[in-house]
């Protein structure tokens, strides 16, 4: 018997659709000037944060993200059933410690930049399925931590190409629960990892775009929608030239986008950032997710939109071995209910 | 519907074939988007890159140039006054390092900042200032040469070999 939640091939759909109850961001300095700075909860003014280390600095902006998005919905750490995070570090060490913090029962996700979006489907299908009550889902990213794993030490000099993107600094959380007040989310469409041969860590837009153009398309067949049914459609972390792809190639299987196509990390920075194509990490969903979305849900300027958390399932060894890098899409249908 | 992934797993599994891809997406599939995304990719701003390098390159090397003249005027010969020239601005490109500038320098400046000794000063004092988080035995120690290693070691490794064919061929 086939699966009764499964619709189609990769898209679970939920009977009753869990409530996004409480969201929170915190973001850094640079993301506090950008467009959406109104949208997020608190702005950190040093990247720092107070802390000696780039890494207890992102740690304390999960841990402030979670007390922010409990405190919102006057929940405490026991009422949570299960906490879902990650982040990009190696072996996501801020959500461990986070979740050491928060003393909740914990299951670490690593799906690099689309970690988000992993964590509010799994989060989804825990509570659908009855196995929770209340989840709580966060990521982050910070680009000194970020920079320093995966590229250089960040005062090092060097010029980046304009296909580079800017680690975003920030965390985001969720709080998904059965019942509640707040937008609920309805489907999920898990990508498959994607690898079109591509190989340039310096260009990881265009590693996503066929990951996230296919999860996309996926999500319309399985559940023979069209694109005019969503508000919009906003992807991760592609960027300006990785939209620009996954625009080209969901053209091409047939459905047009344009119009309400649009993508965090172009969103996030204005253009005297200088950051190239535009915002990455976990935190760029995250943050944009938790905090511009869902008001628009909320004030009733969007109704409904898929978003896809976009990552590059890549690590400094893999890329130094010549591995060419898979990218992946996790898609999740957000909707204000009312 | 072109544009669809299959697992490479379909039809017959074979397990244990070394060379196999692992990949399922055909080599067709995968030329044409690396097509697309030529097209797509914008193209670097070379000449103006070029400049920018010229530039900024030139104005360390005249930096350079008037230190020098400083050192001279001060009665140093000019040996020593090139090896004072050169320890003047590697602890300026280290003190820039230090407070944050010297990284802006080389973003605009690429090559211009990178390839004077300057840059060579920039790719050390980096690496001391991130990893002194992770100690001064295995963070500081281990990792002051992660950027200036490798050039280092090709360094040495070509004047080896140009030493070894001039003894031959001179």
């Amino acid at each position: 018997m086939a699966a009764p939640k499964k619709n189609g091939m990769q898209t679970v759909w939920f009977q009753n659709p869990p409530v996004i109850i409480s969201t929170a961001s915190v973001v850094g300095p640079r993301e506090g000037e950008g467009p959406l700075a109104k949208t997020f909860d608190h702005v950190i003014n040093d990247p720092y944060y107070g802390e000696n280390t780039w890494e207890k600095a992102e740690q304390r902006m999960m841990n402030d993200a979670v007390k922010k998005a409990l405190q919102k919905a006057s929940l405490q750490e026991k009422d949570i059933d299960f906490m879902l995070a990650g982040d990009l570090l190696d072996q996501i060490m801020v959500s461990n410690i986070a979740a050491r913090t928060a003393a909740m029962p914990y299951l670490g996700l690593y799906g690099a930049c689309s970690t988000m979006y992993e964590g509010l489907a799994l989060g989804a299908m825990l509570v659908d399925g009855g196995f929770a009550d209340k989840v709580l889902v966060g990521a982050s990213s910070h680009y000194n931590t970020a920079e320093r794993q995966f590229r250089f030490p960040t005062e090092m000099g060097t010029q980046r190409p304009m296909t580079a993107q800017w680690t975003v600094t920030g965390a985001g959380v969720a709080i998904l629960a059965r019942e509640g007040t707040g937008p609920v989310i309805t489907h999920a469409t898990i990508g498959k990892a994607i690898d079109m041969g591509q190989s340039d860590a310096q260009d990881m837009g265009a590693t996503m775009a066929p990951a996230a153009a296919d999860t996309i398309t996926r999500h319309f067949l399985d559940t023979a929608r069209s694109p005019d049914y969503y508000d919009m459609v906003v992807t991760g972390d592609l960027g300006v030239y990785g939209k620009r792809l996954a625009e080209l190639l969901i053209k091409k299987s047939g459905y047009d986008l344009s119009g309400r196509f649009t993508d965090c990390g172009i969103l996030i920075y204005n253009k005297a950032h200088d950051v190239h194509a535009g915002g990455s990490g976990c935190g760029c969903s995250a943050v944009v997710t938790c905090g511009y979305l869902m008001g628009q849900l909320k004030s009733g300027s969007c109704k409904r939109f898929i978003g896809v958390g976009t990552g590059a399932l890549l690590s400094p060894c893999s890329v130094q071995q010549g591995e060419t890098i898979p990218g992946i899409g996790h898609a999740v249908v957000i909707e204000a209910r009312g | 519907m072109s544009f669809l992934y299959k697992s490479t797993f379909s039809g017959k599994i074979k397990v244990g074939v070394t060379g196999m891809s692992n990949i399922a997406v055909s080599e067709r599939q995968k030329k044409e988007y690396a097509q697309t995304v030529k097209q797509v990719k914008p193209k670097p701003r070379l000449w103006r890159n070029v400049f920018w390098a010229f530039v900024t390159g030139g104005l360390i090397c005249l930096a350079g140039q008037v230190i020098l003249g400083f050192f001279r005027t001060q009665g140093l010969e000019v040996n020593a006054a090139g090896a004072a020239t050169s320890a003047t601005l590697v602890f300026l490109a280290a003190f820039l390092t230090g407070i944050g500038i010297y990284d802006e320098i080389s973003r605009f400046g690429g090559a211009g900042g990178i390839v004077p000794i300057t840059g060579f000063a920039n790719s050390m004092v980096s690496p001391a200032m991130e990893y002194r988080s992770e100690g001064m035995v295995f963070g500081v120690g281990a990792k002051l040469f992660t950027i200036a290693g490798p050039v280092l070691v090709w360094g040495i490794v070509t004047a080896w070999v140009a030493g070894v064919l001039y003894y031959f061929f001179r």
